[in-house]
């Protein structure tokens, strides 16, 4: 277990982490911190190494090299205990298709040990507004009721660190403005750790206290939105973005 | 091991089997059409008069523990594919579940598929064809509880073997039991085999207890020394099995293929 100061305030801490997949690289010797009560966000074009890098921190790829510890325990060694603190969200999962929304978040619940099942539901249900299907088939929902039964499922195991990968992708305006509201609030009255990955830039600066940039696997630039802007000497993270990744894809 | 978590993956399954009516006529309707079908060429048998004794003990008796080694084996390998297909498997894995909880979660909801099928055709064979499996015994109940983890094995095996190759082997869920039937035995003796799978009937737990099976048809009472050998191959093979899921388990995390499976 690392002895390093900064494990007092990181609750995730990263450190020389790669995958190789047969010939391939897909992050090369990262190492980050994300600390109590920040957002982190994750930055890179397709293929940049981002959805691994949760992957690993979720524990369903284990990586060719490096350590992940998370409230200053080895994921390698602690995975029960680490993973009952820890949850995430993307629009690329899915639930269950023929649970209803309340079958599928009791489901999470059971898998989690809550205690007052039905009160978290009914509570978390609230929050998200999804009183209107709650008893809805999940096959049934539409994209953006889909994203926030993945959010609901996630939220209401109280989890301190939550990975969340692209949870707005192609949603509409007014639901990724929801979205985005309710997990600021949520992290900020909670004091949530939360890695955040999406391909709004935009979002993105307002989402995120701190940025990594990651390019082929490595990361290229970190610090505040601000900081990454004015190092690249560009008007935007859009522009930053865009000259990172035309230099990953070539000319 | 928490037993809640294992709760929380039976009430999942349980929801849905509850609305589900492609997974009620698992447990209905092809068992039902089997016994019929199993039950008529019995009655053909017995009136041609071939020298068959207990022509309908031996055929719907071995039927329904066919469906017994089936419906357990079925019980773990579908169970694998309804979390495949709902993508569903990374819900799992990321939370605080572990490999044993699954496993034993699966194994328990092949236990209560096994018990709703296996009731239901011994009271379609005793209505229809005034047969009551039950006449056997007690002796039968080890040779089932063998036929159970035999169930176990296979289904864990056909698992591993879809979690590693994905959807192209989910056939596998349904044909990989039929691959080990000739060599079980289970409509015939093990001795009208020829030679060679005879010596690789004996190392298959099945073909000693559809043997078993005839025994205690026959003389009434369990051969013990089936018994002892389905037991003791079943003991070793598990634990291999499990140990080969695990295993299998670890390399699907390493290639990154447990985030893809059903892609």
């Amino acid at each position: 277990m690392p002895a390093s100061d900064s494990m007092a305030s990181s609750v995730v801490e990263v450190r020389n982490l790669s995958k190789r997949f047969q010939g391939f690289t897909a992050v090369d010797n990262i190492s980050f911190d994300i600390k109590k009560g920040e957002i982190l966000g994750l930055l890179g074009p397709n293929g940049a190494g981002k959805t691994t890098t949760i992957h690993m921190l979720l524990g369903l790829i284990t990586p060719t090299a490096g350590s992940i510890h998370m409230f200053g325990l080895d994921l390698a060694t602690h995975r029960e205990t680490i993973l009952q603190q820890v949850n995430f969200s993307s629009t690329y999962i899915s639930m269950p298709f023929s649970l209803t929304v309340e079958e599928n978040l009791k489901v999470i619940a059971r898998l989690y040990e809550l205690k007052h099942i039905q009160q978290r539901i009914d509570d978390i249900v609230k929050k998200l507004e999804m009183e209107d299907i709650r008893h809805r088939l999940t096959r049934k929902l539409s994209s953006g009721q889909m994203s926030r039964l993945t959010l609901a499922k996630a939220i209401m195991t109280e989890p301190k660190v939550l990975f969340l990968d692209e949870p707005t992708a192609s949603l509409d305006p007014d639901i990724v403005n929801k979205i985005k509201s309710f997990l600021k609030e949520y992290q900020r009255s909670e004091g949530l750790s939360i890695l955040y990955t999406s391909h709004n830039m935009r979002e993105m600066e307002e989402m995120s206290d701190r940025i990594i940039f990651l390019q082929r696997g490595k990361i290229v630039a970190e610090g505040t939105a601000t900081e990454i802007i004015q190092r690249y000497g560009q008007r935007d993270l859009e522009e930053v973005f865009l000259k990172l990744a035309r230099e990953q894809n070539g000319p | 091991m928490s037993l809640g978590r294992i709760v929380a993956l039976l009430s999942r399954h349980m929801y849905l089997y509850k609305r589900s009516f492609a997974r009620l006529l698992e447990i209905f309707y092809w068992p039902f059409l089997d016994l019929v079908v199993w039950g008529f060429i019995t009655i053909y048998l017995e009136k041609v008069g071939m020298s068959l004794h207990g022509a309908v003990s031996f055929f719907l008796g071995a039927l329904i523990l066919w469906d017994v080694l089936f419906r357990a084996q079925q019980g773990i390998a579908v169970s694998f594919l309804e979390e495949m297909w709902a993508r569903n498997l990374m819900n799992l894995f990321a939370s605080p579940l572990t490999v044993g909880e699954y496993l034993v979660a699966t194994m328990t909801m092949s236990v209560l598929k096994v018990t709703a099928v296996g009731g239901l055709m011994m009271i379609f064979a005793w209505v229809f064809y005034s047969y009551d499996i039950l006449q056997m015994g007690l002796s039968l109940l080890p040779f089932v509880l063998n036929l159970v983890i035999s169930g176990w094995i296979i289904g864990v095996l056909t698992t591993s073997i879809i979690m590693r190759f994905g959807q192209q082997a989910e056939v596998l869920a349904w044909g990989m039991v039929f691959l080990f039937q000739p060599i079980s035995c289970v409509f015939y003796p093990i001795e009208v085999l020829p030679p060679v799978l005879q010596s690789l009937a004996w190392m298959v737990p099945p073909a000693h207890i559809f043997e078993g099976m005839r025994g205690v048809l026959t003389t009434g009472n369990a051969p013990v020394t089936h018994l002892l050998w389905a037991t003791g191959l079943n003991g070793g093979f598990l634990v291999l099995i499990v140990a080969w899921f695990y295993h299998t388990f670890n390399i699907c995390k390493e290639r990154g293929m447990l985030v893809r499976v059903g892609e």
